[in-house]
C-alpha cells in the first residue's frame, strides 16, 4: 500500500495525516469554544510570572 | 571556487540578517513586553498562530530533524509511528485533554514551574526539590542532543571539524540565550517556527520530486530492502518501508525493541511530562487559545518530524541513484536481478594498483562495467562500481545522514535556509531548556532549601552556565556514540515520563491521588530508570561503564538474555511507577477536602 512494503508502516503514514486532519477538524469546530474571562487569580498569576521572568 | 566564495558570503549575510532580525524582535519584545505572560497581564488574546508556532518550535529541535531524521535513514519509515504520536499525543491530547486543566490548576495553585506545580498540588516541598534536581541534572543531556544536531550540520555544510562547529554553534545559541532568549518572546519563537516550516516544506517537496514522486519513491525504497547491511538484518531490519521483525527471545528481534520502545514510545509518550512544554499551557488566556492552536500545531509537527523521518528514509533512494560511485570487488552477490552485491571497498595505492580497504564493506547496486582489476586470494577479479545507502555515505555516523543529504541533494541556496531552520529549531528549544534549568536550580531547589531567598538571581545564572557547560561537554565526548542524538533525547523524555507522568496525571485528574503516592511513584520511576540505564540497557550501560566492572566486561547484567538489553527503561519503569502510585494511593489517607477544592475549583 502506498508503495510501502509493510501495512503497519503504511498505517503509520496514513495515521500521521489522519491525526493532523483530526487536529484541523477539531480546531475548526472548537475555534470559539472554551473562552473565559481573565480572572483576578489569572492576573495575580501573570504578575508573579513577570517577577519570575525578571529573575531570569 | 568563485561559487563557493559567493555561497560563503551569502551564508554569512543570511546568518547576520537572521541574527539581527531575531535580536530586533527580542529587543522589541523586551521594550514592548511581548512574552506570553504580557499578553495575559494585558488581558489580550495570543494569536493562535503565534501560540502554536511558539510551542512547536520549542517542542521540535535539531534533535528531531537531524538526530531522529538520521535514525529514519538507518531504520526506515517505521519511525513514522513517532510522528503519529507527536501529533496525536504531543499536540491533540496535550492541548485538548491536559492543557486547559494544567492552566486552571496552575493558576489556582499559583505555580510557575513544573516542579512547583507538582509540589503545590501535593503540598510537598520534597516533590518540588526532587523534580527540580532531576531536571537540573538531566535536561543538559537533552540540550546536548540539540547541540550535536546543529554542530553536525555546520561541520558538513562548511567542511570544518565537528569540534569547531560545536564551538561556533554553542557561541551563537549561548549569545542568544544569554541576551534575552530566556524571556521566551513569543514573536521570536514564532519567527523561528515560521522559518522551520518553510525550510522543511521545501525539503519534502524537493525530496519527493528528486526521487520520482510520492509513490514511485516509496516503491524504490521498498525495492532496496536487499541492501540492508548484514548486521542490521541480523537485528531484524527488514527494509526501510517495513517494521523490524517482532518477537521475543532472540537477537533478531532487537531492532523492534529499539525502534518501538526507545525511539517511538520514549519520546512519543514522554512529551506529556516535558517540564518546558507544560508551563506553556499556563500562559494562555483560556482553553479557546489552546483549541485554536491545535490545528496549526498538528500541521506544524507533521511538517517537522513527518518530513524529517520521510526524507531521512528516502535519502537511501537518493544516494542509491545519485550518490558517488564506490569502487570495490564483489564479495557477495545479494540479488543478481537487481544487481545488488556486497562490495569489498578498494582504492588505488601509490603505485596505481587496486588494494582492499581493510574491513570496509558496502552493500551496493552495481552501476556499470569494471574500472580495473585486483588480485584477491590468488585470482584476478574485476574492480566494479556501485552506489550504496545513506549510512555508508555518512561513514556510519547516523547524525550525518540528514546534513549529508542536504548538502548533496539540495541546491546550494537551500543550505542557507536549512542552516537557519536548524538555528531556529535549536535556539527556540535551547532557550526553553536553559530557562527550565535556571528555574529548576533557582526557584525549585535553592528557594525551597533557602527560606530567605537571597541571591536567587546569581544561583539561577550559575545554574544556567553549569547547564550549558555540561551540555557542551556531553556533546563533545558522546558525539561518536551510535544514534546518540535520538538516544539522549529518548533518555530524557523517558525519564520524565517514568518519574513525573503518574504524579502529573494523577494530580490533574484524580482527587484521590495522595502526596505519598506521588512521592513514591516519582522515586521508584526515577530509581528503576536509573538502574536500567546503568546496568541493563546495553548501549547506555556500556557507555557509562559501571556494569563492565561488575560483570567483568559485559555491557548488561542481562547480556545472556536476548532482547532485554535493548528494552527501553520506560517499558519497565513507567508501569512500575503507575502501579506504585495506585497501591500507595489506596493505602494512604486522601488529601484534605479543602486542598482538593482549591486545586479543582471552577471559576
Amino acid at each position: 500500500m502506498l508503495g510501502l512494503q509493510d501495512k503497519w508502516v503504511a498505517l503509520a503514514y496514513i495515521l500521521c495525516i489522519a491525526s493532523t486532519l483530526l487536529c484541523v477538524v477539531y480546531g475548526i469546530f472548537a475555534w470559539n469554544k472554551g473562552q473565559t474571562d481573565v480572572s483576578q487569580e489569572d492576573m495575580r498569576w501573570a504578575k508573579e510570572e513577570k517577577k519570575a521572568e525578571k529573575k531570569m | 571556487m568563485l561559487a563557493e566564495t559567493t555561497i560563503n558570503i551569502g551564508t554569512i549575510i543570511a546568518i547576520l540578517v537572521y541574527v539581527l532580525l531575531v535580536g530586533y524582535l527580542g529587543w522589541l519584545g523586551f521594550r514592548n513586553t511581548k512574552t506570553a505572560t504580557d499578553f495575559l497581564v494585558a488581558g489580550r488574546k495570543t494569536h493562535p498562530f503565534v501560540m502554536a508556532l511558539s510551542y512547536g518550535s520549542t517542542f521540535i529541535s535539531t534533535s528531531a530533524i537531524v538526530g531522529f531524521g538520521g535514525a529514519a535513514g538507518l531504520f526506515g519509515m517505521s519511525l513514522l509511528w513517532l510522528t503519529m504520536l507527536n501529533i496525536f499525543v504531543g499536540i491533540f491530547i496535550a492541548f485538548v485533554v491536559f492543557g486547559g486543566r494544567t492552566r486552571a490548576m496552575g493558576h489556582h495553585l499559583d505555580a510557575h514551574t513544573f516542579p512547583e506545580f507538582l509540589g503545590r498540588r501535593y503540598q510537598s516541598k520534597f516533590i518540588q526539590v526532587f523534580a527540580g534536581i532531576v531536571i537540573f541534572l538531566f535536561m543538559p543531556l537533552y540540550a546536548a542532543a540539540v547541540l550535536i544536531g546543529g554542530a553536525e550540520f555546520i561541520a558538513t555544510q562548511f567542511t570544518i571539524s565537528y569540534e569547531t562547529a560545536l564551538l561556533i554553534f554553542t557561541l551563537i545559541t549561548a549569545a542568544y540565550v544569554v541576551t534575552g532568549g530566556l524571556k521566551g518572546v513569543m514573536y521570536t519563537d514564532a519567527l523561528q517556527g515560521a522559518i522551520m516550516f518553510i525550510g522543511m516544506t521545501i525539503l519534502i517537496v524537493w525530496a519527493y520530486i528528486k526521487v520520482g514522486g510520492i509513490l514511485p519513491s516509496h516503491q524504490a525504497l521498498t525495492d532496496m530492502a536487499g541492501l540492508v547491511p548484514g548486521k542490521l538484518r541480523d537485528m531484524g531490519h527488514q527494509g526501510w518501508t517495513s517494521m523490524p521483525l517482532f518477537g521475543w527471545g532472540d537477537k533478531k528481534y532487537d531492532l523492534w525493541w529499539t525502534v518501538v520502545t526507545t525511539i517511538t514510545m520514549g519520546v512519543g509518550i514522554g512529551v506529556l511530562a516535558q517540564p518546558q512544554l507544560i508551563v506553556r499551557f499556563m500562559t494562555v488566556k483560556s482553553q479557546r487559545e489552546l483549541n485554536r492552536a491545535v490545528p496549526i500545531g498538528g500541521v506544524f509537527i507533521l511538517m517537522m518530524t513527518g518530513v524529517a523521518f520521510t526524507v531521512g528514509a528516502l535519502s537511501n533512494v537518493y544516494f542509491n541513484k545519485y550518490g558517488a560511485p564506490l569502487n570495490g570487488r564483489v564479495s557477495k552477490v545479494i540479488d543478481e536481478q537487481k544487481s545488488f552485491a556486497v562490495l569489498q571497498i578498494t582504492k588505488k595505492d601509490d603505485t596505481g594498483n587496486w588494494v582492499d580497504v581493510e574491513g570496509k564493506m558496502a552493500p551496493v547496486r552495481l552501476t556499470g562495467d569494471s574500472v580495473g582489476a585486483i588480485v584477491s586470494a590468488g585470482q584476478t577479479v574485476p574492480v566494479v562500481q556501485g552506489r550504496s545507502i545513506s549510512i555508508i555515505y555518512a561513514q556510519g555516523n547516523v547524525s550525518q545522514i540528514i546534513p549529508l543529504y542536504v548538502t548533496s541533494a539540495m541546491p546550494k541556496w537551500f543550505g542557507i535556509i536549512f542552516l537557519l531552520t536548524l538555528l531556529s529549531a535549536a535556539m527556540s528549544t535551547l532557550s526553553s531548556q536553559f530557562h527550565t534549568i535556571g528555574a529548576g536550580i533557582g526557584r525549585d531547589i535553592y528557594e525551597q532549601l533557602q527560606p530567605k531567598h537571597g541571591g536567587t538571581l546569581g544561583i539561577t545564572r550559575i545554574g544556567i552556565i553549569i547547564g550549558i557547560i555540561i551540555a557542551v561537554l556531553w556533546s563533545y565526548f558522546w558525539q561518536k556514540s551510535p544514534i546518540i542524538i535520538a538516544r539522549a533525547t529518548a533518555i530524557f523524555f523517558g525519564l520524565c515520563a517514568s518519574a513525573f507522568l503518574p504524579a502529573f496525571i494523577g494530580g490533574l485528574f484524580s482527587k484521590r491521588m495522595t502526596k505519598q503516592a506521588a512521592i513514591w511513584s516519582m522515586i521508584v520511576g526515577f530509581a528503576v530508570t536509573s538502574f536500567w540505564l546503568l546496568f541493563v540497557k546495553a548501549q547506555e550501560a556500556g557507555d557509562i561503564g559501571l556494569v563492565q566492572k561488575i560483570t567483568g566486561g559485559k555491557t548488561s547484567i542481562l547480556a545472556g538474555y536476548p532482547n532485554w538489553p535493548t528494552v527501553d527503561p520506560l517499558v519497565v519503569a513507567l508501569p512500575i511507577s503507575i502501579l506504585v502510585a495506585i497501591i500507595v494511593c489506596l493505602a494512604t489517607k486522601p488529601p484534605s477536602k479543602e486542598h482538593i477544592d482549591k486545586c479543582f475549583r471552577r471559576k
